[in-house]
């Protein structure tokens, strides 16, 4: 049985389709990711999953309950982080867990036990009888992980988890996730617009845009599913005439585009493409000034996906000034 | 029940950490207390009225004895003699004096021929409280005036004879009732209104959503939390207002007793009814901008400061379904007449009808989603 299988679900507010016909299956202890910008639909689906919203049309099983008509049931077996941090301030740490593990109808015996883990887990326990108002950013986010969890619930949802912290917070996350996980078998549902975390954590992404999933596969494969394996990013002490084309005519280049003297170049083997680029340079006469070669990454895949790049989707980069072709 | 609990205990651990907050629903309705109450409650003193005496007889004597007799005693007003009429009704519209009194030249002739004698008291009436005092006074003091000289010793007319059930009730004990009630409101309004939008607003209760909490033992626990904090509020200020306005015996445990009855009823009845005017508000500005409609609409036409019967029909048709009616009756009733339940059963029926009408409404208003 899949951890969540999602049916055609669609969202519709007044008219406007937040999320349109998604169709895919989470697996029991696998990290899922939702990676897309914001507004592409992500909070809505992964508040329909968790019994938020109802859903216009479609159905969703959550641990094989159906979130519409079995919501309690859906309820019991779910934990849920939403983007907000919505711990109470006032509150100790200890005291939040413990309002929340009574919500959820632990135990009293089982109660102590398991804030006690808990808070061992998220290395809050020397915190645990401070205020939430008194712990940083990074510490309130692993709290409010640890709340999620006080029923010990078999699917973790996620929204947007290290929105707002600070690089190293981010990564403290991170390593808190994978290793609870472990200890508890869990299934996760995370929803990003970070394409490191993303990259770094998820078994599988699916990459929403405008409330449709447009790629659905692991890291490796979505890097690998698109046409360049590198970029590079060349400048010169002079740019001779018809350099562009002679850049293009380049083995292994899948396309190179200028901006401001400097090219960039899609390259399905980056270290043959700078042999030759180096030696092209020698031979017109002119110096490479710099350098850089990178691999594929998340936001180059959801760039050939979608025709914008994700990491700045202010720029609202289009198709025409990218090297990626669309599918 | 256990969720229920929680839900209170969060509630309450976060008030009881909150001074400000407490103190918040306290202040308010102990300030008024006290100021409202000394404010309306004493009696009026010290005004100025002009004398134009044109008369000078005998029968003037007789009246500025009596003058000097109030102005010594009860010190409503002192008198300053004037000759020139136009100077004294200038110095009224002027406001250096309250009232002007007339003695006509031939006041005298007229008083022993028993020809109709008239004094003439011009006031500045753009205070009805100040003319209402001097035509008080004024009507009391012709009224000696007129008692024959040799008292017949039988008297011939009617008399009246007042006797008062109760002790003197200052204005500050009358007006006690409301405060506790308005205390209780304040409290509401901050537990049951601003804090539950704010924590809406913030995404609190999208915490509590997510949980298997029943749609009814979310409902129960907000209530109940704001309840406790309103009845808390109901407690402080019955007791500190009952020693500050000198209730008879304040801390007698048959009437506390019966205090905490009505302080719970009231407070499940105010706190369902602003759950109910919340249960769609997603705004943090809403609550704060409607408190003091509410707070007007829903304290004045109470009876709190102001007798019900001297309301024009449209507004007595609010105090009909305003629950403060009830809750101020009930309160009065127990602090002014130390009663029993039988003299407030009704006020009680009423509110918990309400209460009861509130919560089903409540009820079915409230999303279980987003």
């Amino acid at each position: 049985m899949a951890a969540v299988e999602v049916e055609k679900l669609t969202k519709r507010f007044n008219g406007f389709t937040a999320v349109d016909s998604l169709t895919f299956r989470v697996e029991e202890g696998e990290i899922f990711g939702l990676l897309g910008p914001n507004g592409a639909g992500k909070s809505t689906l992964i508040r329909m999953l968790t019994t938020l919203l109802p859903p216009t049309e479609g159905t969703a099983l959550v641990n094989g309950y159906d979130v519409f008509r079995q919501q309690n049931e859906v309820r019991s077996c779910i934990g849920v982080i939403p983007q907000a941090m919505t711990s109470d301030l006032d509150l100790s740490a200890e005291e939040n867990l413990n309002i929340f593990a009574k919500l959820y109808g632990v135990p009293r015996t089982r109660r102590t036990q398991i804030i006690r883990e808990l808070l061992q887990a998220v290395e809050l326990e020397k915190w645990a009888k401070h205020p939430v108002k008194h712990l940083s950013g990074g510490m309130r986010r692993r709290l409010e992980i640890a709340r999620g969890l006080v029923h010990e619930p078999k699917i973790f949802f996620l929204d947007e988890p290290t929105t707002g912290l600070d690089p190293t917070s981010r990564i403290a996350v991170w390593e808190m996730l994978v290793k609870i996980k472990k200890q508890r078998d869990l299934t996760i549902l995370l929803t990003t617009h970070y394409m490191d975390e993303a990259d770094r954590l998820c078994d599988r992404i699916a990459i929403v845009d405008h409330g449709k999933l447009v790629a659905l596969d692991s890291p490796m494969k979505l890097k690998a599913s698109i046409p360049a394996a590198s970029f590079l990013e060349v400048s010169f002490s002079a740019v001779p005439e018809g350099w562009l084309e002679t850049l293009k005519s380049l083995p292994d280049v899948a396309g190179v585009i200028e901006h401001d003297h400097i090219f960039r170049i899609a390259s399905h083997n980056g270290p043959r493409t700078t042999i030759e680029l180096v030696e092209a340079a020698r031979r017109a006469d002119i110096e490479v000034s710099s350098l850089s070669v990178q691999s594929t990454t998340l936001d180059d895949v959801f760039m050939h996906y979608t025709g914008r790049q994700l990491r700045d989707e202010l720029q609202e980069k289009t198709y025409e000034t990218s090297l990626m072709p669309p599918r | 029940m256990n969720r229920i609990m929680a839900i209170i205990q969060r509630d309450l651990l976060k008030f009881f950490r909150s001074p400000a907050l407490m103190m918040a629903s306290l202040i308010f309705p102990l300030v008024q207390l006290v100021v409202l109450g000394y404010a309306f409650g004493g009696k009026i003193k010290n005004l100025t009225v002009g004398v134009v005496n044109q008369d000078h007889g005998l029968e003037t004597v007789r009246l500025r004895e009596m003058f000097g007799a109030i102005a010594a005693n009860a010190r409503t007003f002192t008198t300053v003699g004037y000759n020139d009429p136009q100077k004294a009704l200038e110095d009224l519209r002027e406001g250096r004096i309250n009232a002007v009194l007339e003695i006509p030249p031939d006041f005298s002739r007229n008083v022993l021929e028993q020809h109709a004698p008239q004094i003439a008291l011009i006031e500045d009436n753009t205070d009805n409280f100040v003319t209402s005092a001097l035509e008080g006074v004024f009507t009391g003091l012709v009224g000696a005036f007129n008692q024959p000289r040799v008292e017949p010793r039988v008297p011939g007319g009617v008399s009246l004879q007042i006797v008062e059930l109760y002790p003197y009730v200052p204005y500050i004990q009358y007006l006690l009732a409301g405060s506790v009630v308005l205390a209780i409101f304040v409290s509401a309004m901050i537990g049951g209104g601003i804090i539950f939008i704010d924590d809406k607003a913030r995404g609190l209760h999208e915490g509590y959503l997510v949980t298997p909490i029943t749609k009814f033992e979310l409902i129960m626990g907000f209530t109940l939390s704001g309840a406790s904090k309103a009845i808390l509020a109901g407690l402080v200020l019955s007791t500190l207002g009952a020693l500050l306005a000198g209730i008879p015996n304040p801390l007698s445990l048959a009437r506390l007793a019966r205090l905490i009855v009505v302080i719970v009823v009231s407070s499940m009845a105010l706190i369902s009814m602003m759950f109910l005017m919340m249960v769609r508000i997603t705004d943090p500005l809403v609550p704060r901008a409607i408190f003091g409609v509410l707070n007007t609409l829903l304290f004045f036409p109470s009876g709190a400061v102001y007798p019900i019967n001297a309301f024009p029909p449209w507004m007595k048709s609010i105090t009909i379904i305003d629950p403060f009616t009830y809750a101020v009756h009930a309160f009065k009733s127990l602090f002014l007449k130390n009663t029993g339940f039988v003299a407030i059963s009704g006020d009680l029926i009423f509110l918990t009808v309400f209460t009861i009408i509130m919560m089903t409404f409540a009820t079915l208003l409230f999303r279980r989603t987003l």
